[in-house]
């Protein structure tokens, strides 16, 4: 499988990024902060305003080294990305099927039923492991649950149905998410999702986490050549990586929310580590969110077996690799797509 | 023949991607994909130095010319050749702004030492197809130098091997019409190939999708 390489976060505001031979070198006020070998990144993503070189964009463009700029608090300002890869028959085969209702759908159920399926054995696994700390009843009921949408999407070729069972579903899971909470109730609890802006420490999390998996994805995307902006279950939106959310549909929880449910129960991020608005957002200070970033590296490395390939990939491939099996769908070598069904 | 119909033509360096996976030549040929590694980055090196298009010698008999463009209607192919030596000689052709008549001998440059597949000799023999038919000569032989043993190979270009040629040209021809990327029986050969993480090799002998999830669902 292809080799994971680094991601560099740029978190200062005023640094600015520069490119010397094959290196990027981080100025502020016309000295060098740090220098890294390019060959080693896949990816930079940089938080405030961070300035840029146009010969560093380049160099990159070239290279498939994906730039994202995000405002300081994570929001998405733009993403800087070299030419497509010339895979026309493989974008036209994207197209084509995004124009059709049902077509989309045989697809976009499987990002359902991988996201419905991975949630399921969430709540399966913390009754297992903490039979003792949640509330077993209530957590195997919504399990059942979840099985009936499960089966019911099996079946589904339409794409409305399909967003009502997935709402559905998602408001079950919500149920029970604050009891996945272990440790720190009294500063980390969960009241269902607040989003632009998060009004909480777990949805500030939550938010970020997703932010960081759709820019994974929407580059792992394009290095195979899809449009992540052309996609099946959300419709095109200008300026939307569509297709990047679609995918991220199944990884959402078992990838983000589990990550962000660890850093809470590991202890690893304290309330002490959040600020609030006037107007009730709640955001990380700079330290949480290197120490967020940090950890998300961590766990890119952390080695798994793909449930469908068989093989042993870290979890930073799995973005790729979900990409690629979609596009070898797309090309007629599979009957369905694969998603990612992890347990 | 128009412009429109030589759109059509393919990379005659494909029979050797071809030849050695029919899936990795469609990869790179039909999708686009390309993947550099080591192998393929010294290829290019040697070829950079073989595919100098200005530089002519002319060496007492032998007119030595390189990167000379080629193609051939019979086969829908075009490529170019490392290098094609002209030899004095009365039973060859008249040519261009020379004097007396040569005869022609393409010569491919390859990284490594003579291989045990045919990978090689069929991209010669297309360029020795494609060079008879541009210059209206007959070619008997041409030659495969070699990096590593820092020698030539004399090939001869055989009926054999002539309708070898064909053959596949017109069978990349099919598939590239369909766009069709063909599924192939994977080997240890796949380990070999610079496109194993484009490709999945694995995906080729997998069960369906449709019994992973069902079979994952009913668990």
């Amino acid at each position: 499988m292809r080799k994971l390489l680094n991601t560099l976060y740029v978190t200062q505001p005023d640094a600015y990024l520069s490119l010397d031979g094959d290196n990027i070198v981080l100025l502020k006020d016309q000295q060098a902060l740090g220098r890294l070998p390019l060959h080693n990144l896949e990816s930079i993503i940089t938080f405030g305003y961070t300035g840029a070189s146009p010969a560093l964009m380049g160099y990159c463009a070239e290279r498939n080294i994906s730039i994202t700029f995000l405002t300081a608090s994570g929001r998405f300002l733009a993403r800087v990305i070299g030419q497509s890869r010339g895979n026309v028959t493989l974008r036209k085969a994207q197209y084509r099927i995004s124009d059709q209702e049902r077509e989309s759908a045989l697809i976009a159920r499987n990002f359902i039923i991988g996201k419905i399926y991975n949630h399921k054995w969430m709540l399966e696994r913390m009754t297992r492991d903490y039979p003792l700390r949640v509330d077993v009843e209530r957590f195997k009921s919504i399990s059942h649950q979840l099985d009936e949408y499960l089966y019911e999407a099996r079946s589904c070729e339409n794409l409305e149905t399909l967003r009502g069972l997935e709402g559905q579903a998602a408001w079950h899971y919500y149920q029970v998410f604050d009891d996945m909470i272990l440790q720190q109730k009294e500063s980390f609890t969960f009241h269902g999702r607040s989003r632009r802006p998060p009004r909480d420490h777990v949805n500030a999390m939550l938010s970020f986490a997703y932010i960081l998996l759709t820019h994974d994805m929407a580059a792992a995307l394009e290095s195979v050549g899809l449009d992540a902006y052309v996609g099946f279950l959300h419709r095109d939106r200008p300026g939307r990586v569509s297709l990047a959310l679609d995918m991220i549909e199944e990884l959402r929880g078992i990838y983000a929310d589990r990550f962000v449910l660890s850093l809470i129960n590991r202890k690893e991020v304290t309330p002490n580590g959040f600020y609030q608005k006037e107007n009730g957002a709640v955001l990380m200070t700079d330290e949480t969110r290197k120490l967020f970033l940090k950890a998300w590296q961590a766990k890119k490395q952390e080695m798994i077996t793909h449930p469908f390939l068989g093989e042993k990939i870290p979890w930073g491939l799995v973005p790729y690799v979900q990409a690629l099996l979609l596009a070898r769908y797309l090309r007629g070598d599979l009957d369905e797509y694969p998603p990612f069904l992890w347990k | 023949m128009g412009s429109k119909e030589e759109d059509r033509y393919l990379m005659l360096s494909g029979l050797q991607h071809f030849l050695f996976c029919k899936r990795q030549w469609a990869l790179i040929h039909i999708e686009q994909q390309w993947e550099e590694n080591a192998l393929t980055v010294e290829g290019q090196h040697l070829h950079h130095k073989a595919h100098q298009a200005l530089l002519r010698e002319k060496r007492g008999n032998k007119l030595i010319v390189r990167g000379m463009p080629v193609r051939s209607h019979e086969l829908q192919l075009t490529g170019v050749c490392d290098v094609v030596e002209f030899h004095l000689d009365p039973e060859g052709v008249e040519l261009v702004g020379e004097e007396g008549r040569y005869k022609a001998y393409p010569i491919e440059y390859k990284r490594g030492r003579p291989k045990k597949g045919l990978e090689d000799v069929i991209q010669l023999v297309a360029q020795a197809i494609c060079l008879e038919e541009m210059l209206a000569c007959r070619i008997d032989k041409g030659y495969l130098y070699y990096e590593q043993i820092k020698h030539r190979v004399e090939v001869p270009i055989t009926e054999t091997l002539r309708e070898t040629v064909q053959l596949m040209a017109k069978e990349m021809h099919h598939y590239f019409d369909k766009r069709y990327t063909p599924k192939v029986k994977t080997g240890p050969f796949c380990n070999n190939c610079s496109l194993k993480n484009i490709c999945l090799p694995k995906l080729m002998n997998k069960r369906s999708v449709k019994s992973y999830i069902e079979g994952r669902l009913s668990e």
